[in-house]
Protein backbone atom coordinates (compact mmCIF):
# COMPACT_ATOMS: atom_id res chain seq x y z
CA UNK A 1 0.00 0.00 0.00
CA UNK A 2 1.64 3.25 -0.93
CA UNK A 3 2.25 5.88 1.88
CA UNK A 4 3.99 8.57 0.03
CA UNK A 5 4.05 10.09 -3.66
CA UNK A 6 5.99 12.32 -5.57
CA UNK A 7 8.59 12.80 -2.94
CA UNK A 8 12.18 13.69 -4.28
CA UNK A 9 14.83 15.26 -2.91
CA UNK A 10 18.86 15.88 -3.36
CA UNK A 11 21.18 16.31 -0.56
CA UNK A 12 25.25 17.38 -1.06
CA UNK A 13 27.96 16.10 0.73
CA UNK A 14 28.65 17.66 4.15
CA UNK A 15 24.52 19.19 4.17
CA UNK A 16 21.72 17.57 5.78
CA UNK A 17 18.04 17.49 5.70
CA UNK A 18 15.45 17.56 8.10
CA UNK A 19 12.19 16.09 7.22
CA UNK A 20 8.63 17.41 9.07
CA UNK A 21 5.38 16.43 8.82
CA UNK A 22 2.27 14.91 11.77
CA UNK A 23 2.93 12.00 12.94
CA UNK A 24 1.88 8.94 10.59
CA UNK A 25 2.59 11.07 7.45
CA UNK A 26 5.28 8.27 6.40
CA UNK A 27 8.45 9.37 7.86
CA UNK A 28 9.61 6.39 9.38
CA UNK A 29 8.72 4.72 6.17
CA UNK A 30 10.34 7.34 4.08
CA UNK A 31 13.80 6.62 6.18
CA UNK A 32 13.08 3.04 6.24
CA UNK A 33 12.87 3.00 2.60
CA UNK A 34 15.97 4.96 2.09
CA UNK A 35 18.11 2.56 3.58
CA UNK A 36 17.20 -0.36 1.89
CA UNK A 37 14.97 -1.90 4.58
CA UNK A 38 11.91 -2.15 2.67
CA UNK A 39 11.72 -1.94 -1.03
CA UNK A 40 9.71 0.95 -2.39
CA UNK A 41 6.87 0.71 -4.82
CA UNK A 42 7.89 3.09 -7.16
CA UNK A 43 10.69 5.29 -7.60
CA UNK A 44 15.09 5.25 -6.99
CA UNK A 45 17.23 5.88 -4.36
CA UNK A 46 20.48 6.57 -5.26
CA UNK A 47 23.91 6.59 -2.79
CA UNK A 48 26.92 5.62 -2.40
CA UNK A 49 26.44 1.63 -2.26
CA UNK A 50 27.06 0.45 1.26
CA UNK A 51 27.42 4.12 3.05
CA UNK A 52 24.03 3.83 4.59
CA UNK A 53 23.34 3.41 8.02
CA UNK A 54 19.68 3.97 9.91
CA UNK A 55 18.90 4.49 13.30
CA UNK A 56 15.82 4.64 14.98
CA UNK A 57 14.45 4.30 18.78
CA UNK A 58 15.34 0.81 18.74
CA UNK A 59 19.02 1.15 19.14
CA UNK A 60 20.13 -2.46 19.04
CA UNK A 61 22.24 -2.10 22.86
CA UNK A 62 22.18 -5.36 24.34
CA UNK A 63 21.71 -5.19 28.06
CA UNK A 64 24.36 -7.76 29.14
CA UNK A 65 26.94 -6.16 27.14
CA UNK A 66 28.93 -2.86 28.91
CA UNK A 67 28.97 0.39 26.54
CA UNK A 68 32.50 -0.52 25.29
CA UNK A 69 31.34 -4.05 23.93
CA UNK A 70 28.13 -2.96 22.90
CA UNK A 71 30.03 -0.08 20.60
CA UNK A 72 33.06 -2.18 19.83
CA UNK A 73 30.95 -5.20 18.11
CA UNK A 74 29.27 -2.18 15.61
CA UNK A 75 32.90 -1.76 14.87
CA UNK A 76 34.11 -5.45 14.28
CA UNK A 77 30.91 -5.72 12.22
CA UNK A 78 31.35 -3.08 10.07
CA UNK A 79 35.37 -3.31 10.15
CA UNK A 80 35.95 -0.23 11.73
CA UNK A 81 38.07 0.81 14.59
CA UNK A 82 36.55 2.17 17.96
CA UNK A 83 37.58 5.58 18.13
CA UNK A 84 38.23 7.16 21.53
CA UNK A 85 36.96 10.43 21.04
CA UNK A 86 33.54 9.07 20.68
CA UNK A 87 33.42 8.43 24.18
CA UNK A 88 33.94 12.13 24.49
CA UNK A 89 31.81 13.45 22.43
CA UNK A 90 28.72 11.21 23.49
CA UNK A 91 29.68 12.27 27.38
CA UNK A 92 29.54 8.08 27.64
CA UNK A 93 33.34 8.31 29.17
CA UNK A 94 31.92 7.45 32.83
CA UNK A 95 30.05 5.18 31.75
CA UNK A 96 32.44 2.72 29.75
CA UNK A 97 32.23 -0.25 32.35
CA UNK A 98 28.33 0.01 33.10
CA UNK A 99 25.80 -2.64 31.27
CA UNK A 100 23.87 -1.91 28.71
CA UNK A 101 20.66 -3.01 31.05
CA UNK A 102 21.51 -0.27 33.24
CA UNK A 103 21.36 2.86 31.68
CA UNK A 104 19.02 5.16 31.83
CA UNK A 105 16.98 5.81 28.48
CA UNK A 106 18.71 9.04 27.85
CA UNK A 107 21.94 7.31 28.21
CA UNK A 108 20.81 4.49 25.76
CA UNK A 109 20.36 7.15 23.44
CA UNK A 110 23.24 8.77 23.56
CA UNK A 111 24.81 5.04 23.04
CA UNK A 112 22.69 3.99 20.14
CA UNK A 113 23.75 7.44 18.38
CA UNK A 114 27.54 6.73 19.54
CA UNK A 115 27.25 3.69 17.22
CA UNK A 116 27.09 5.88 14.17
CA UNK A 117 29.73 7.70 15.06
CA UNK A 118 31.78 4.51 15.34
CA UNK A 119 30.47 2.65 12.10
CA UNK A 120 31.77 5.01 9.98
CA UNK A 121 28.79 5.62 7.59
CA UNK A 122 28.57 8.80 5.26
CA UNK A 123 25.00 8.40 4.96
CA UNK A 124 22.84 8.27 8.04
CA UNK A 125 19.15 8.38 7.97
CA UNK A 126 17.73 9.09 11.28
CA UNK A 127 14.59 8.61 12.86
CA UNK A 128 13.70 10.67 15.51
CA UNK A 129 17.24 10.52 17.26
CA UNK A 130 16.60 12.70 20.13
CA UNK A 131 13.80 10.99 21.87
CA UNK A 132 14.16 10.93 25.41
CA UNK A 133 17.27 13.04 24.99
CA UNK A 134 18.03 16.24 27.63
CA UNK A 135 18.38 19.89 26.31
CA UNK A 136 22.37 19.50 27.21
CA UNK A 137 22.59 15.95 25.14
CA UNK A 138 20.46 17.33 21.96
CA UNK A 139 22.93 19.96 22.00
CA UNK A 140 25.52 17.61 22.24
CA UNK A 141 24.14 15.62 19.50
CA UNK A 142 23.74 18.10 17.13
CA UNK A 143 27.20 19.22 17.87
CA UNK A 144 28.69 16.18 17.04
CA UNK A 145 26.10 15.68 13.52
CA UNK A 146 27.79 19.72 12.32
CA UNK A 147 31.35 19.45 13.35
CA UNK A 148 32.12 15.54 12.86
CA UNK A 149 30.00 13.81 10.31
CA UNK A 150 28.78 16.80 8.30
CA UNK A 151 32.07 18.57 8.36
CA UNK A 152 33.82 15.23 7.21
CA UNK A 153 31.44 15.62 4.19
CA UNK A 154 28.81 12.84 5.71
CA UNK A 155 24.87 13.17 4.84
CA UNK A 156 22.34 12.54 7.07
CA UNK A 157 18.24 12.76 6.50
CA UNK A 158 16.66 13.54 9.77
CA UNK A 159 13.13 13.28 10.92
CA UNK A 160 12.20 15.36 13.90
CA UNK A 161 10.00 17.68 15.69
CA UNK A 162 11.96 19.96 17.77
CA UNK A 163 14.63 22.57 16.38
CA UNK A 164 18.18 20.73 16.26
CA UNK A 165 19.98 23.92 15.85
CA UNK A 166 21.39 23.08 12.37
CA UNK A 167 21.92 25.00 9.44
CA UNK A 168 20.01 22.80 7.50
CA UNK A 169 16.82 22.63 4.71
CA UNK A 170 13.66 21.29 5.84
CA UNK A 171 11.21 19.39 3.49
CA UNK A 172 7.41 19.09 4.83
CA UNK A 173 6.18 15.49 3.67
CA UNK A 174 2.95 15.91 1.63
CA UNK A 175 0.02 13.89 3.08
CA UNK A 176 -0.95 10.87 0.76
CA UNK A 177 -3.80 10.99 -1.34
CA UNK A 178 -4.59 8.12 -3.09
CA UNK A 179 -5.32 8.40 -6.71
CA UNK A 180 -9.04 9.64 -7.89
CA UNK A 181 -9.56 6.76 -10.49
CA UNK A 182 -10.14 2.95 -9.39
CA UNK A 183 -13.49 2.37 -9.54
CA UNK A 184 -14.25 6.25 -7.86
CA UNK A 185 -17.01 6.12 -5.43
CA UNK A 186 -15.97 2.95 -3.76
CA UNK A 187 -15.98 5.00 -0.71
CA UNK A 188 -19.77 4.67 -0.52
CA UNK A 189 -18.89 1.22 -0.95
CA UNK A 190 -17.31 0.63 2.10
CA UNK A 191 -19.40 3.29 4.52
CA UNK B 1 30.83 -12.83 11.10
CA UNK B 2 33.03 -13.52 13.68
CA UNK B 3 32.11 -10.40 15.94
CA UNK B 4 28.40 -11.66 15.62
CA UNK B 5 29.29 -15.38 16.96
CA UNK B 6 31.50 -14.07 19.87
CA UNK B 7 29.04 -11.38 21.01
CA UNK B 8 25.59 -14.27 20.86
CA UNK B 9 28.38 -16.47 22.80
CA UNK B 10 29.12 -14.07 25.50
CA UNK B 11 25.24 -13.09 25.76
CA UNK B 12 23.97 -16.36 25.97
CA UNK B 13 26.84 -16.91 29.10
CA UNK B 14 26.13 -14.05 30.69
CA UNK B 15 22.22 -13.79 30.22
CA UNK B 16 21.85 -17.26 31.33
CA UNK B 17 19.31 -19.70 30.14
CA UNK B 18 21.38 -20.22 26.85
CA UNK B 19 24.19 -23.09 28.00
CA UNK B 20 22.05 -24.45 30.73
CA UNK B 21 18.75 -24.54 30.19
CA UNK B 22 18.15 -27.10 27.17
CA UNK B 23 20.85 -29.10 29.06
CA UNK B 24 18.91 -29.65 32.26
CA UNK B 25 15.78 -30.38 29.91
CA UNK B 26 17.46 -32.98 28.45
CA UNK B 27 18.81 -34.25 31.61
CA UNK B 28 15.47 -34.44 33.54
CA UNK B 29 13.68 -35.99 30.45
CA UNK B 30 16.28 -39.04 29.83
CA UNK B 31 16.44 -39.03 33.52
CA UNK B 32 12.64 -39.91 33.71
CA UNK B 33 12.11 -42.53 31.39
CA UNK B 34 13.21 -44.89 33.69
CA UNK B 35 10.86 -43.77 36.04
CA UNK B 36 8.10 -43.95 33.76
CA UNK B 37 9.05 -47.62 32.12
CA UNK B 38 10.13 -49.19 35.11
CA UNK B 39 13.80 -51.41 36.12
CA UNK B 40 13.83 -53.23 33.00
CA UNK B 41 17.53 -53.11 31.98
CA UNK B 42 16.37 -54.88 28.55
CA UNK B 43 13.73 -52.71 27.71
CA UNK B 44 15.87 -49.66 28.64
CA UNK B 45 18.57 -50.58 26.90
CA UNK B 46 16.55 -51.24 23.50
CA UNK B 47 14.91 -48.23 23.30
CA UNK B 48 17.68 -45.98 24.88
CA UNK B 49 18.73 -44.72 21.45
CA UNK B 50 15.46 -43.50 20.06
CA UNK B 51 15.04 -41.93 23.67
CA UNK B 52 18.28 -40.23 23.44
CA UNK B 53 17.61 -39.06 20.12
CA UNK B 54 14.29 -37.80 20.97
CA UNK B 55 15.26 -35.83 24.17
CA UNK B 56 18.49 -34.28 22.45
CA UNK B 57 15.32 -32.99 19.81
CA UNK B 58 13.17 -31.72 22.16
CA UNK B 59 16.15 -30.02 24.10
CA UNK B 60 17.37 -28.13 20.87
CA UNK B 61 14.16 -26.92 20.36
CA UNK B 62 13.62 -25.54 23.93
CA UNK B 63 16.20 -22.28 23.18
CA UNK B 64 15.02 -21.89 19.62
CA UNK B 65 12.58 -18.95 19.65
CA UNK B 66 15.82 -16.47 21.24
CA UNK B 67 17.93 -17.06 18.47
CA UNK B 68 16.42 -13.69 16.81
CA UNK B 69 13.75 -12.67 18.96
CA UNK B 70 15.75 -10.59 20.99
CA UNK B 71 17.99 -9.05 18.25
CA UNK B 72 14.25 -8.59 16.61
CA UNK B 73 12.90 -6.69 19.39
CA UNK B 74 16.08 -4.18 20.37
CA UNK B 75 15.98 -3.37 16.67
CA UNK B 76 19.89 -5.28 16.55
CA UNK B 77 18.47 -7.26 13.63
CA UNK B 78 17.57 -4.21 11.58
CA UNK B 79 20.61 -2.63 12.19
CA UNK B 80 22.56 -6.19 11.00
CA UNK B 81 20.54 -5.61 7.73
CA UNK B 82 21.81 -2.61 7.29
CA UNK B 83 25.54 -3.43 7.86
CA UNK B 84 28.16 -4.86 5.51
CA UNK B 85 27.75 -8.40 7.01
CA UNK B 86 25.67 -10.53 4.71
CA UNK B 87 22.51 -11.72 6.39
CA UNK B 88 23.08 -14.90 4.92
CA UNK B 89 26.57 -14.99 7.18
CA UNK B 90 24.32 -13.62 10.21
CA UNK B 91 21.81 -16.57 10.08
CA UNK B 92 24.38 -19.47 9.81
CA UNK B 93 26.56 -17.73 12.96
CA UNK B 94 23.40 -17.51 14.88
CA UNK B 95 22.74 -21.09 14.12
CA UNK B 96 26.25 -21.88 14.84
CA UNK B 97 26.36 -19.97 18.15
CA UNK B 98 22.92 -22.22 19.04
CA UNK B 99 25.06 -25.70 18.08
CA UNK B 100 27.63 -24.26 20.40
CA UNK B 101 25.19 -23.39 23.51
CA UNK B 102 22.88 -26.05 22.87
CA UNK B 103 24.35 -28.83 20.35
CA UNK B 104 27.71 -29.02 21.95
CA UNK B 105 27.00 -29.67 25.37
CA UNK B 106 23.87 -32.37 24.54
CA UNK B 107 26.27 -34.03 22.45
CA UNK B 108 28.70 -34.17 25.04
CA UNK B 109 26.37 -35.07 27.96
CA UNK B 110 24.87 -37.94 26.25
CA UNK B 111 27.24 -40.52 27.08
CA UNK B 112 26.61 -39.97 30.30
CA UNK B 113 23.16 -40.50 30.10
CA UNK B 114 22.96 -43.27 28.26
CA UNK B 115 24.53 -44.93 31.05
CA UNK B 116 21.57 -44.15 32.95
CA UNK B 117 19.57 -46.00 30.23
CA UNK B 118 21.94 -48.63 30.18
CA UNK B 119 22.74 -48.13 26.72
CA UNK B 120 24.80 -51.10 24.99
CA UNK B 121 28.58 -50.70 25.22
CA UNK B 122 29.19 -50.77 21.88
CA UNK B 123 26.86 -48.00 20.82
CA UNK B 124 28.87 -44.89 22.98
CA UNK B 125 31.03 -44.32 20.30
CA UNK B 126 28.12 -43.68 18.06
CA UNK B 127 25.86 -41.82 20.43
CA UNK B 128 28.89 -39.32 20.27
CA UNK B 129 29.13 -39.24 16.76
CA UNK B 130 25.68 -38.98 15.39
CA UNK B 131 24.86 -36.24 18.09
CA UNK B 132 27.94 -34.60 16.76
CA UNK B 133 27.01 -34.89 13.10
CA UNK B 134 23.31 -34.15 13.38
CA UNK B 135 22.81 -32.13 16.28
CA UNK B 136 24.37 -28.93 13.79
CA UNK B 137 21.43 -29.82 11.32
CA UNK B 138 19.06 -29.09 14.60
CA UNK B 139 20.34 -25.74 15.42
CA UNK B 140 20.26 -24.85 11.45
CA UNK B 141 16.73 -26.12 10.56
CA UNK B 142 15.39 -24.41 13.80
CA UNK B 143 17.14 -21.20 13.18
CA UNK B 144 15.31 -21.11 9.76
CA UNK B 145 12.02 -21.46 11.22
CA UNK B 146 13.14 -19.21 14.61
CA UNK B 147 13.18 -16.09 11.25
CA UNK B 148 10.18 -17.17 9.85
CA UNK B 149 8.58 -17.07 13.31
CA UNK B 150 10.14 -13.37 14.28
CA UNK B 151 7.57 -10.62 15.88
CA UNK B 152 4.69 -13.19 16.41
CA UNK B 153 3.19 -12.81 19.58
CA UNK B 154 4.09 -16.32 20.92
CA UNK B 155 5.45 -17.68 17.91
CA UNK B 156 7.19 -20.22 20.15
CA UNK B 157 4.40 -22.85 19.97
CA UNK B 158 4.53 -22.44 15.74
CA UNK B 159 8.11 -22.77 15.62
CA UNK B 160 7.96 -26.02 17.82
CA UNK B 161 4.78 -26.95 15.12
CA UNK B 162 6.90 -25.89 11.81
CA UNK B 163 10.15 -27.42 12.90
CA UNK B 164 9.46 -30.61 14.21
CA UNK B 165 8.27 -32.21 11.34
CA UNK B 166 11.66 -30.94 9.80
CA UNK B 167 13.62 -32.77 12.36
CA UNK B 168 12.26 -36.06 11.29
CA UNK B 169 14.71 -37.30 8.91
CA UNK B 170 17.61 -36.23 11.00
CA UNK B 171 16.10 -38.12 14.37
CA UNK B 172 15.50 -41.05 11.93
CA UNK B 173 19.00 -41.42 10.99
CA UNK B 174 20.79 -40.46 14.15
CA UNK B 175 18.91 -43.04 16.39
CA UNK B 176 19.11 -45.82 13.32
CA UNK B 177 22.90 -45.19 13.82
CA UNK B 178 23.02 -45.61 17.35
CA UNK B 179 20.49 -48.63 16.92
CA UNK B 180 22.78 -50.14 14.42
CA UNK B 181 25.90 -49.94 16.99
CA UNK B 182 23.94 -51.33 19.66
CA UNK B 183 23.66 -54.34 17.65
CA UNK B 184 26.83 -54.43 16.59
CA UNK B 185 25.46 -53.60 13.02
CA UNK B 186 27.26 -51.46 10.26
CA UNK B 187 26.17 -48.06 11.24
CA UNK B 188 28.42 -46.13 8.03
CA UNK B 189 25.23 -45.62 6.00
CA UNK B 190 23.15 -43.87 8.47
CA UNK B 191 25.98 -41.55 9.52
CA UNK B 192 26.55 -41.01 5.69
CA UNK B 193 22.87 -39.94 5.45
CA UNK B 194 22.53 -37.51 8.56
CA UNK B 195 25.88 -36.32 7.78
CA UNK B 196 24.29 -35.36 4.35
CA UNK B 197 21.17 -33.50 6.12
CA UNK B 198 23.45 -31.29 8.12
CA UNK B 199 25.87 -30.01 5.40
CA UNK B 200 22.65 -29.69 2.67
CA UNK B 201 21.28 -27.84 5.24
CA UNK B 202 24.40 -25.51 5.99
CA UNK B 203 24.36 -25.43 2.72
CA UNK B 204 20.35 -24.22 1.32
CA UNK B 205 18.88 -22.82 4.53
CA UNK B 206 20.84 -19.70 5.65
CA UNK B 207 19.87 -18.40 2.18
CA UNK B 208 16.26 -19.20 3.00
CA UNK B 209 16.74 -17.68 6.26
CA UNK B 210 18.09 -14.49 4.87
CA UNK B 211 15.34 -14.35 2.75
CA UNK B 212 12.60 -14.43 4.97
CA UNK B 213 14.65 -12.11 7.52
CA UNK B 214 14.01 -9.66 4.76
CA UNK B 215 10.88 -10.21 4.21
CA UNK B 216 9.95 -10.34 8.09
CA UNK B 217 12.14 -6.54 8.71
CA UNK B 218 9.81 -5.07 6.42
Amino acid sequence: MPVLADVSFSVAAGQALILRGPNGIGKTTLLRTLAGLQPAVAGEVSFPEDEGAYASHADGIKTALTVTENLKFWADVHGTALPDAIFDSFDLADLRARLGGTLSAGQKRRLGLARLGVIGRKVLFLDDPTVSLDGFSVKLFANWLQNTHLAAGGVAVIATHIDLGLDAPELDLPPFKAADDAGGGSNEAFL
Amino acid sequence: MIALLLRDLRLAVRAGGGFGLGLAFFLIVVVLVPFGVGPQTELLSRIAPGILWVASLLAALLSLDRIFALDYEDGSLALLATSPLPMEGAAMMKALAHWITTGLPLTLAAPALGFLLSLAPEAYAYLLISLLIGTPALSMIGTFGAALTIGLRRGGLLLSLLVLPLYVPTLIFGAEAVRRGADGLDPTGALMLMAGITAGSFALLPFATAAVLRINLR
